[in-house]
């Protein structure tokens, strides 16, 4: 076999620790090399050129490249070799940079290290075989999970591409926090206004199937190829024959006992409700913990003031499958609940604010539903325990944000416009009203967003207080905030009528486990992990499942917007393809070797090993043996690890490849 | 791998306190919550920017650090963590170390008339504090309205309690205070 | 039940009723406290005030002493006490340099912490019913502030028993105890503590603020479990009704006194008699406890 050897300097890279030009020079006399040289940028094009020259001239069978890590060229060079003419897989990728210039200081030892690295690779090359990718056919079907507005936009923007979208919601209905909101920062557009259009044009879009109150039970698959189980809960209606007349909501007797949560705990809902007025679809849920039939089996009046006999005590949960190419996670975020917690939680809470001991301490979605027209105030600003009309309003920002000690370390992005927005609500709706707002800074940099918060100060005389609040406690019906003033170095203390808190942004309860069943990384805060975070942003290590909107990071509802047409343009580029290629990694079993022992189907976490008869020429069985699905294989190599008899191997790293490689690093330093 | 070079000021409060000052981020809920605030034109929170900024004598002077009660308030409530309560304690004992002008000078009189009755009987003894406190300050008068209930509720004893090993603390006492006795 | 028994200086001295309180209540309670021979102060605020080292060796001699005699649990009545010896066991488990300093400091070997309770952890132990079983008077007409102060409940790192924003636990016991305790606003704000001598103008300020709030309250008298604090509200309250002619005044108990009141207990054995604002209002509140 004749191999090139090539050395990349990666510019300074590698070039300033390992000596590229001798690691070249002593590479050339190695067993099987008749081409070795060095390179500033290999992969650049006059650099792929030197192999593809080098390959036609000296007629090479297999190339191997010193360079950075394969996760960022080895597609380069394996296109380069394959357009001189030799099989991509011919390739061996030796790190140089990773692995030897970027983390050793010394030079004699690092180039040492670096010859090393070229001869162990030499060694395997010798045993690379000729490989075909795989194709496999791609399902042309999304599932997006979240049905907020991130949801929304991917689900419309793959299904007005012209494919299918099954979109899962969790609640009974769509919408997200954004249909909690009354308006939005910096136009003051009313939120429910721009939000319902798209609900709709969601519900009655031909080409998306809406599972709500529904939740992703299971994951299987691989990109292109899901398979995903979605739980339907019972609502214990059915929707079918349901019209969304509301008679049995009018009718229910069990007003009071459930904290509506639409309105953040601010009112109540009976034990069938719909969650709100503009909720879609329009089908109510019954709350099997509250109703009466389920706890003693009596009542059941909306069942009889139904007309279309919708009522179904005895409905279940129903599990259905679907098959699907790619997947979106766009399952939103939820608030910091800063009430008393008990001992094992992991969050302490901020006793010093009186939340939850105070009626009048609201967080910001509770005055959002406070402000909105469709809210348990009619949006007419009044404080919870007396529906007074308060005169002075606190809003405190970073509550749980920026707080190693209580909270989270990092920045919830959104408080300070929202906090600017409610203060100018407030001063719009209560012109005699005094709004004071405590920040440690002003993070404002979206378009028109730093004006919006000016307008604020200098138009509507909202005052800004730089500095935190350490206690609120309350006398005689007022709130005494205790705050300071660091930058006039003053007390401030202030007797308000209300006080509302920016609490943290924070991921959804139930997202690190769906992170575990897509198979994708998730941070210490639940947030799920991009790939890379300047590069591939809605990508993630899982190929297939893409990211949109606040699962990913805190942020607002142009930027969820944006990431949510990213990661559809993701999954149409996947879709753009009828089929995909795989690499052609994957475990390939010895027939004559495999003695039907199975473990290897056993140990396969991708479900990927099947059976095959093995028959003589009379049509007798002589023995059933493993068979890998190449389609479904992950490479991993586990099932290699675990065979007895060495029966089934990893292509690309087939055990002579690897003794190769050991072999060689033991003949150098016995030399 | 860090890049600060820490300036040996700094390092002593670290080696004291175990934090770094640069910690603090000037929020201020410190400050909103002191219960001495209103006795100082310093806000603690400012005594810390000093320190940040390298005017470290603007710190060791202040009169905030003798007025801090002690409280905790401020540490159990800052976000990072940052034990203000501790750097004010290192800031007192650098001060006296390096001879700074102590802008309450009663209170440090408090504090070691208080220490020296350790130092001497192994345990506090009011009646002897009081009158070497009193010596210190020439403060004769305070408290005399308190003073006569005191005595006669028998509150303060007159002679200090005795107990053993009261060598061993006096050794104690030397080594710890070193040379600013 | 037995503990070691850490009094203190202030309840060997000017907080003597307290001592005696809490013996007169635990004898009832059938609980032994042994106290540590040769105790010493446990450098109070003045040592973690001017010198770290002091601070931290001082309480933890007396850790040795107490070990040395077989005592494992220890009750510091003291809050500050309580904190200290808290605290220096705490340095002393996370920083081995300091530890080696300390014993050269202390000339003995440490050989680990001991478990120490402040008053309030001490009837917990004794367990609430023991109170509510023993009781022979009705305090049911009683309306209790409980005062924790600074020293019990922070940091909540290291006195990690209750919530250092809004604590039960004292309210817990007032309950056994037959009083009703109430809910006010200054549970956790400082009273000015040690300077009540070097400078008196910021207890008086700050006592005045919480009694204030007690009294706006509703409270016929505070409960603590602190000798400094009650010395602040106590004693000083004394100057406070003497400059300010509209200020009504409020006793203060310490939290063994009430339970002893409970228990049948009479005012000298108490050492209620010591105390500077006179705690007859709240006294002649006390009734007999009707027999079921």
């Amino acid at each position: 076999m004749k191999i090139g050897v090539f050395i990349c300097y990666c510019g300074e890279n590698i070039g300033r620790t390992v000596d590229c030009a001798k690691v070249a020079e002593v590479c050339a006399t190695l067993s099987g090399v008749v081409h070795s040289e060095a390179y500033k940028y290999m992969c650049s094009d006059p650099g792929q050129n030197l192999i593809k020259q080098a390959i036609k001239e000296k007629n090479l069978d297999a190339v191997v490249v010193g360079s950075c890590s394969p996760h960022m060229h080895e597609k380069t060079f394996r296109k380069a070799v394959s357009s001189a003419g030799i099989n991509p897989f011919m390739v061996e990728i030796a790190n140089l940079r990773e692995h030897c210039s970027w983390i050793h200081d010394d030079i004699p030892s690092a180039t040492h290290k670096a010859i090393d690295l070229i001869r162990i690779a030499v060694e395997k090359v010798k045993f690379n075989e000729p490989l075909t990718t795989i194709r496999v056919p791609v399902t042309k079907r999304a599932l997006v999970i979240g049905g907020g507005i991130s949801g929304i936009q991917s689900a419309l923007d793959i299904a007005n591409a012209g494919f299918e979208v099954v979109l899962v919601e969790k609640e009974p209905s769509i919408g997200g926090h954004m249909s909690q909101l009354s308006e939005t920062f910096p136009t003051l557009d009313c939120s429910q206004c721009i939000l319902t259009p798209r609900m709709v044009e969601v519900y009655q879009h031909p080409k998306i199937k809406l599972y709500s109150f529904s939740e992703i039970e299971n994951v299987q698959g691989f990109v292109g190829n899901f398979k995903v189980t979605i739980k339907k809960k019972a609502r214990y209606i059915k929707d079918e024959v349901c019209t969304g007349c509301g008679l049995c909501v009018q009718k229910c007797p069990i007003k009071k006992n459930a904290l509506n949560e639409f309105e953040e705990g601010l009112a109540t809902r009976p034990a069938v409700y719909v969650p709100f007025p503009q909720a879609v679809p329009n089908i109510p849920v019954i709350d099997s913990t509250i109703c009466t039939y389920f706890k003693t089996g009596k009542c059941q009046m909306c069942k009889k003031v139904c007309g279309r006999d919708a009522i179904d005590f005895e409905q279940k949960d129903q599990l259905i499958t679907v098959d699907v190419g790619a997947i979106i996670a766009a399952t939103g975020y939820k608030l910091y609940t800063i009430d008393k917690k008990p001992d094992n939680s992991i969050y302490k809470g901020y006793g010093e604010y009186g939340y939850g001991k105070y009626k009048n301490v609201v967080n910001g979605l509770q005055f959002e539903r406070i402000a909105s027209a469709s809210g348990p105030t009619s949006g007419e600003i009044l404080r919870p325990s007396d529906h007074k009309e308060p005169k002075k309003i606190v809003f405190i920002q970073c509550v749980g944000s920026r707080d190693e000690s209580k909270g989270f370390s990092y920045c919830s992005k959104i408080c300070c416009m929202y906090t600017a927005k409610h203060a100018m609500l407030y001063k719009h709706k209560v012109h005699d009203g005094e709004a004071y707002v405590f920040y440690m800074d002003i993070r404002s940099g979206g378009k028109m967003y730093e004006e919006f918060v000016r307008r604020a100060i200098e138009e509507d005389g909202v005052k800004y207080i730089r500095g935190r609040v350490s206690k609120i406690y309350e006398e005689n019906g007022k709130l005494i905030v205790k705050g300071e003033d660091t930058i006039a170095g003053m007390k401030v203390e202030i007797d308000a009528d209300m006080v509302v808190l920016a609490t943290a942004m924070i991921a959804q309860q139930e997202a690190p486990r769906l992170s575990q069943l897509l198979g994708i990384p998730y941070d210490k805060h639940g947030y799920m992990q991009e790939v890379h975070p300047k590069l591939r942003p809605v990508e993630t290590a899982s190929a297939g499942v893409f990211l949109a909107g606040a699962c990913h990071s805190p942020r607002d509802i142009p930027e969820s917007v944006a990431m949510a047409s990213a990661a559809a343009a993701k999954s149409l580029v996947l879709f753009g393809s009828d089929v995909l290629e795989r690499e052609p990694v994957v475990a390939k079993v010895n027939e004559t070797n495999c003695a039907g022992c199975f473990y290897c189907q056993k140990v396969c976490a991708y479900n990927a090993i099947e059976t095959k008869e093995v028959r003589d020429k009379m049509g007798n069985l002589i023995k059933t043996i493993a068979y890998v699905n190449s389609g479904l294989c992950q490479g991993c190599g586990t099932c290699n690890a675990v065979c007895p008899s060495k029966s089934v191997e990893l292509i690309g790293f087939k055990d002579d490849q690897l003794f190769a490689e050991i072999n060689a690093l033991s003949d150098f330093y016995y030399q | 791998m860090s890049h600060k070079k820490i300036d040996p000021v700094i390092q002593d409060i670290i080696d004291l306190t175990g934090q770094d000052p640069a910690l603090c981020y000037q929020c201020g809920k410190c400050s909103a919550g002191c219960p001495v605030r209103d006795f100082t034109e310093t806000p603690p929170n400012r005594v810390v920017r000093y320190v940040q900024l390298g005017f470290y004598d603007k710190a060791f002077e202040s009169p905030s650090i003798w007025l801090c009660a002690g409280c905790l308030t401020c540490s159990s409530r800052c976000p990072q963590e940052f034990e203000l309560a501790r750097f004010m304690d290192a800031l007192r004992e650098i001060a006296v170390k390096k001879g700074k002008k102590i802008s309450e000078k009663k209170v440090e009189k408090f504090h070691k008339a208080f220490l020296k009755q350790i130092e001497n009987n192994g345990r506090s003894f009011e009646l002897g504090l009081l009158i070497d406190y009193k010596l210190k300050t020439m403060d004769l008068f305070q408290d005399m309205d308190v003073a006569p209930a005191t005595l006669l509720r028998g509150k303060l004893g007159f002679f200090p309690h005795q107990i053993k090993g009261k060598d061993k603390i006096k050794r104690m006492f030397n080594k710890a205070q070193g040379e600013d006795k | 039940m037995e503990f070691g028994y850490y009094p203190g200086c202030s309840l060997s001295g000017t907080a003597k009723e307290f001592d005696k309180s809490l013996k007169a209540v635990l004898k009832v309670l059938d609980v032994n406290l042994l106290e540590i021979q040769n105790w010493s102060c446990c450098g109070a605020s003045s040592a973690h005030v001017t010198n770290h080292l002091l601070s931290v060796a001082l309480p933890v001699r007396n850790i040795i002493e107490a070990k040395k005699q077989g005592l494992n649990e220890i009750v510091a009545p003291c809050a500050a006490c309580y904190n200290r010896l808290v605290s220096a066991q705490h340095e002393m488990k996370l920083d081995e340099k300091l530890r080696t300093k300390i014993e050269d400091l202390v000339e003995e070997k440490y050989q680990g912490s001991a478990e120490v309770y402040n008053l309030i952890q001490l009837f917990q132990k004794t367990g609430l019913e023991e109170i509510k079983s023993k009781k022979k008077a009705d305090l049911s007409d009683i309306k209790v502030a409980c005062y924790y102060g600074c020293l019990l409940v922070r940091p909540h790192s290291l006195a990690n028993f209750d919530d250092a924003e809004d604590p039960v636990s004292m309210e817990e016991i007032v309950t056994a105890t037959g009083a009703k305790p109430l809910d006010w606003n200054f549970k956790t704000e400082c009273c000015g503590a040690a300077h009540s001598i070097a400078h008196k103008d910021i207890v008086l300020k700050l006592s005045k603020n919480i009694l204030d709030d007690a009294i706006r309250n509703g409270a016929d008298v505070i409960v603590t479990a602190c000798p400094m604090c009650h010395s602040n509200l106590d004693m000083r309250q004394w100057s406070i009704v003497r400059s300010d002619k509209d200020f009504k005044s409020i006793p203060v108990l310490y939290l063994s006194q009430l339970i002893g009141l409970a228990l049948g207990l009479n005012k000298k054995e108490l050492g209620i008699d010591l105390h500077f604002i006179s705690v007859d209002p709240v006294l002649a509140k006390v009734k007999e406890e009707a027999v079921a």
